[in-house]
C-alpha cells in the first residue's frame, strides 16, 4: 500500500434524505474525511448493480449508498429495493474477487447530519484498512 | 417464456481462458425478462469479466452487444463484423440462441453463459415458475389447465399420487402438489366427474423420445 494512498469513496445518496444529511453535516460545521464523493440520486431506487460494478471498474476504493430510514421512502419501497440491489452485488464482488466490505448500504435520516459524517468515517476506514481496490491504476487516476 | 440462469463465474472463466477478444451477447426477448441475459445483465458481466481480466491478469478484451432475438437468422447477420474481430462469442441466451448463432456464424466458437431451464412464467416480481414442458401432446383440456407434465414431480396423468401432503409435494415440500390444484379447480368448476376420466398411456414420440422435431408449414416458404 502506498504511503500517501487517500481513498476514493462514491457515495450515492438519495435527494430526499442522506444528501440532505449531507447539507445539515455542512451547516452543522461537522467534520468528515474529504474522500467522499457524493452523487445524488431522486432515490436509492435508481440505483443500479451496474453503478456500483462500474465505479468499482473505475477504481473506487469503497462505494456506498444512502437512503431513506425504513418506511421513510418518499417513493415508498425505493430503500428496501436498493438494500437488495447491493446484498446482490456484494455477491457480485466476491465473484470478482473484491472484498464485499468495500461496499454499503446506510439509512440515514434527512435531519441526521451526523450520522452522515459517522458513515462517511466507517466507510473511509475501512477501504484504509482494505487497502486500495486493486483495480485503481495509481493515484490520482 | 423460456428461463435461464447465469452460469457459475467459475464455469464462465474456465471456458474463456484460452482466448483474447471475447465478444458477449444478450438477447433481447425471454431471457431478457427473465433478467438472465439481456443488456442489463450482459453489461454486469462483461464488468465482471474486466475486472477479473485486471485482477487475474488474463489480458481479456470484453466487447459486448446485445441483439433483439438470438433465435432469428435477421437479428443474428449484423453482427457479423462484430464475430469476426472476437475470438470467440459467448452467448447470454438461451440454448437456442446459443446454438442458431453458431450455425449462422458456423467459423466461429459460441460459448453458453447461461443455463436454460425452463418454459415458465413470471408469478410474482423476481421469482419464476416452471408451466410447460413442451411435450407436443397437450392435455390441459383434460386438466383445466395445470398441466401434469410439467408440474407433477413425477409427470402423472391420472392423481394425485400417494406423497400428496396437505396441497405439497413429497419431493419437495416447496411444491404444490399439482394434481391437488387440479382436484380444486375441477372442484371450483363443478367438474369433479372429469376425475373419473382415466386418461390413458400416452405416446412420447411427439417429445423429445422421438427425436429432434421440427414444424413445417409448407404455405409459409418459398
Amino acid at each position: 500500500m502506498s504511503n500517501n494512498y487517500e481513498p476514493k469513496i462514491i457515495a450515492f445518496c438519495c435527494r430526499y434524505c442522506a444528501y440532505t444529511a449531507a447539507d445539515l453535516a455542512g451547516s452543522m460545521r461537522l467534520e468528515y474525511p474529504s474522500n467522499i464523493r457524493v452523487v445524488q440520486l431522486l432515490c436509492t431506487g435508481r440505483i443500479d448493480v451496474l453503478h456500483v460494478l462500474k465505479a468499482f471498474e473505475q477504481g473506487a476504493d469503497a462505494v456506498y449508498v444512502a437512503g431513506c430510514e425504513p418506511g421513510d421512502c418518499h417513493f415508498l419501497e425505493g430503500n428496501y429495493r436498493a438494500v437488495k440491489r447491493i446484498a446482490y452485488a456484494k455477491n457480485l464482488l466476491k465473484e470478482i474477487g473484491l472484498e464485499p466490505e468495500r461496499l454499503e448500504f446506510f439509512h440515514i435520516g434527512a435531519s441526521e447530519g451526523p450520522r452522515f459524517a459517522e458513515a462517511a468515517k466507517e466507510m473511509t476506514d475501512r477501504a484504509l484498512k482494505l487497502g486500495p481496490n486493486p483495480l485503481r491504476k495509481k493515484q490520482g487516476e | 417464456m423460456i428461463v435461464g440462469d447465469r452460469k457459475p463465474i467459475e464455469e464462465i472463466k474456465e471456458m474463456l481462458a484460452p482466448y483474447k477478444k471475447i465478444l458477449l451477447v444478450g438477447c433481447g426477448t425471454c431471457i431478457s425478462v427473465c433478467m438472465t441475459g439481456g443488456e442489463k445483465e450482459v453489461g454486469i458481466l462483461a464488468s465482471e469479466l474486466r475486472m477479473i481480466s485486471e485482477l487475474e491478469k488474463k489480458d481479456w478484451e470484453i466487447s459486448e452487444t446485445t441483439i433483439q432475438r438470438q433465435c432469428e437468422r435477421e437479428y443474428i447477420e449484423p453482427l457479423k463484423e462484430q464475430f469476426e474481430k472476437a475470438d470467440v462469442v459467448m452467448s447470454m441466451a438461451c440454448g437456442v440462441g446459443i446454438q442458431y448463432m453458431a450455425e449462422v456464424f458456423p467459423e466461429k466458437i459460441v460459448l453458453p453463459a447461461v443455463n436454460t431451464t425452463f418454459y415458465g412464467t413470471n408469478v410474482k416480481e423476481g421469482e419464476w415458475q416452471e408451466r410447460c414442458a413442451g411435450c407436443g401432446d397437450c392435455v390441459l383440456d383434460k386438466t383445466l389447465g395445470i398441466c401434469p407434465v410439467a408440474r407433477c414431480s413425477k409427470g402423472l396423468y391420472n392423481g394425485p399420487c400417494g406423497g400428496t401432503d396437505n396441497g405439497k409435494c413429497e419431493v419437495n415440500k416447496d411444491l404444490d402438489c399439482a394434481w391437488y390444484l387440479i382436484y380444486n379447480r375441477m372442484k371450483e368448476h363443478g367438474k369433479l366427474d372429469m376425475l373419473d376420466e382415466i386418461i390413458p398411456a400416452r405416446s412420447w414420440k411427439t417429445s423429445l423420445h422421438g427425436g429432434p422435431r421440427k414444424r413445417v408449414r409448407e404455405d409459409a416458404q418459398k
